[in-house]
């Protein structure tokens, strides 16, 4: 028999019993449904990372030195962490002497960073985040201003009262007002504002246009670091090669201004965009795995229903078995009639499970901050999945139909 | 149900039978009977043996049983004579314990399953008692069957179907499911999809076990019409007054042949004529 001809009859049986058919395949629609969903979750958060994340957060070809890594995934086991808190803090005098040491070419600003509340007139006080850095930060972040300008070199050597500040700042503090000229309290201290950044959008939820950036050396340092230590000194290189360089002589400067002997490790971190984005690739490996571990058994199920109905089906149609070999079927003629019956079953259930998973996708990206994209390469691959589980569970039953006695099926009420 | 009666009838006729052994060797161990182009069937010491929980049970003990083409024969028997066993095993569905068997001067009685199945679906044409055809396909899908197995383009399984339909005078009623049509449509149906694959033998069992008299009629005037035409035809059934209408008639008897009648004996065994 033809292979498109079983096909016909295959969806011919499952057109003739609709309710028992969807039945049948609710299970592997179901399996399906969640892992095109966790993978679209998973996927949707990689390209979140890549995009956003790392570009936003941490910068391209950049990397900051830290007294401690700050992007921290993953279990941080108590022996590390007293280890974190033992080492020394960052002082200008670390980035004075890494500073010089770093290729031309290369951009570096301080950046301190703390959430506080900052008040104007117009409106009630609220939190911001304050940055304390330098005049290339705007250019190493790659913000770009909307109005006004940055703050210069000479406006952070004197620690000039300045501030270029994010959207929801200015909305929110300015209501309907220019902001520029304007002036913004953080710990009562006024600033005036000279720029206003471009929107960014949000991470994870969370805005990242709640900024307010002013130079390190002005008062809004004693707010994020009271103790007058550095939280980061931020390095941008032009390309990877350069940035590998500076990341070297700033460990070397780092490692012979704190005397480490050559065993000792560094007590000090370089962060670096990469180095997040490899601990989430391997986060995503975990992810996917778990993530698709449940949904795995959801579909194991499915081939258990797929596989028990099937077996129902040829003890039902024995007779119809009888005749067909009367006829001049052959066992495998028997064999492919019943594999693609149940492989056209379960491809029908991967193919709602796959719209399904699509719809889910879409409906935790809208009302939840986790993003979600369809993988491309996973339709295909439910479809395949599908397929599969239905021969797999179409194996038996069809194996026990091929092998029946014409005689004996025909004599079958 | 109703083997008691024909039963009875029977005992008459194999008593009968027997005493002309003459004939019955004449047509039965017939020196030509090798398999070959006028033979469609030949079997020799066909024995078949069923293993029913230890004890075995012989249904067939040796038939010698030749059958020319064109001819139209009647298997007759009481219950337990063996007469399915032995369409089972003409018919291709079964294969003998002992001896051979010779359908077209092919040996089948050594064949594998699959093998037994093309032979089946070149060689045969099943007409049943209960007429068997799938309930949820029209006629003329039922009738395309054995095509789809012979593995024929659709289109020109259309054609042919609805060519066999014609011959049994059912083409206006093609894409009637079966529950739509009466029990002598439908067994003309069945003759139209044993003969769709312009088979070697038309082998009936049964064929108006359960239809009315008059329509038991008018289905043996379709078979009389395809023997008349050169078919092949060979029917098993336990009523005389329809296997009067062949122009053969064997009878087994406890799984050997009992006796061999050409028609027109037989007729006048039965008091017909």
């Amino acid at each position: 028999m033809p292979f498109l001809e079983a096909v016909r009859l295959a969806f011919a049986q499952i057109r003739v019993q609709k309710l028992k058919s969807f039945f049948t395949l609710l299970g592997v629609m179901i399996g399906v449904m969640f892992l095109i969903a966790v993978v679209s979750i998973v996927e949707g958060m990689s390209k979140y990372m890549e995009e956003d994340f790392a570009g936003k957060m941490l910068g391209v070809n950049s990397f900051t030195l830290r007294r401690r890594p700050e992007a921290q995934f993953g279990n941080v086991s108590e022996a590390t962490w007293r280890e974190y808190q033992r080492r020394p803090l960052i002082y200008k005098s670390d980035v004075d002497q890494v500073r010089p040491a770093l290729p031309s070419g290369v951009l570096a600003s301080v950046e301190n960073m703390t959430f506080t509340y900052a008040s104007t007139p117009y409106n009630r006080p609220r939190q911001v985040q304050a940055v304390g850095a330098e005049e290339s930060y705007v250019a190493i972040k790659g913000y770009k201003l909307t109005a006004g300008r940055t703050f210069t070199a000479q406006e952070v050597s004197y620690g000039s009262k300045v501030l270029v500040i994010g959207t929801e700042v200015a909305e929110h503090f300015f209501p309907s007002l220019d902001p520029l000229g304007r002036e913004l309290r953080i710990g009562g201290v006024p600033y005036l504002v000279v720029g206003l950044l471009e929107k960014q959008g949000s991470l994870f939820g969370f805005s990242l246009d709640r900024l307010a950036i002013g130079p390190w050396t002005s008062p809004i340092s004693r707010i994020t670091n009271p103790r007058g230590d550095i939280d980061g000194f931020l390095v941008k290189a032009p390309n990877a090669a350069l940035l590998a360089d500076a990341m070297e002589e700033a460990r070397s400067v780092m490692r012979s201004s704190r005397h480490l002997a050559p065993a000792v490790p560094d007590n000090f971190a370089l962060e670096s965009s990469e180095s997040a984005l490899t601990f989430f690739a391997q986060l995503k490996g975990q992810m996917v795995a778990f993530g698709t571990a449940l949904p795995a058994i959801g579909l194991i199920v499915g081939a258990i229903v797929i596989m028990n109905i099937m077996l129902v089906a040829v003890a039902e149609r024995t007779r119809e078995i009888g005749i067909r070999k009367a006829l001049g079927a052959k066992r495998r003629d028997i064999m492919r009639q019943f594999l693609v019956e149940s492989a056209s079953l379960s491809v029908l259930g991967a193919a709602l499970g796959i719209a399904l998973g699509i719809g889910m996708a879409k409906v935790v990206a809208a009302v939840s901050p986790l993003p979600a994209r369809v993988a491309p390469w996973s339709i295909p691959m439910a479809v395949l999945l599908g397929a599969g589980v239905g021969i797999v569970a179409g194996l038996y039953p069809a194996s026990r139909a091929a092998r029946l006695d014409p005689i004996a099926a025909l004599r079958q009420e | 149900m109703n083997d008691k009666q024909p039963d009875a009838t029977l005992s008459t006729t194999g008593e009968h039978s027997l005493s002309s052994t003459a004939e019955r060797q004449a047509v039965v161990q017939a020196p030509g009977a090798t398999p070959g182009k006028d033979w469609v069937i030949v079997t020799r010491g066909l024995k078949r043996e069923y293993d029913m929980g230890g004890e075995i049970v012989r249904a067939l003990r040796g038939v010698d049983l030749a059958i020319r083409r064109n001819e139209y024969v009647a298997i007759m028997g009481p219950s337990g004579s063996g007469k399915s066993t032995l369409m089972n095993l003409i018919g291709c569905l079964d294969t003998p314990t002992a001896g051979e068997y010779w359908l077209n001067g092919t040996l089948v009685s050594r064949m594998s399953d699959d093998e037994l199945a093309r032979v089946r679906n070149k060689e045969i044409g099943f007409v049943f008692q209960t007429f068997n055809l799938l309930p949820r396909a029209t006629a003329l899908h039922n009738v395309e069957l054995p095509l789809v197995y012979a593995g024929i383009s659709s289109d020109e399984r259309k054609r042919r179907a609805k060519h066999a339909l014609e011959q049994v005078q059912l083409e206006h009623r093609m894409l009637h499911r079966p529950n739509e049509l009466s029990g002598g449509q439908r067994q003309r149906v069945a003759i139209a999809r044993a003969l769709v694959n312009n088979p070697s033998i038309l082998l009936a069992d049964e064929p108006t076990g359960n239809l009315d008299s008059q329509t038991s009629e008018e289905i043996m005037r379709v078979f009389e019409n395809l023997a008349d035409s050169g078919q092949t035809v060979i029917m098993v059934t336990h009523e005389p007054d329809i296997a009067a209408h062949a122009r053969r008639v064997v009878v087994l008897r406890d799984g050997i042949v009992a006796s061999d009648d050409r028609r027109s004996a037989f007729k006048q065994s039965m008091g017909i004529s």
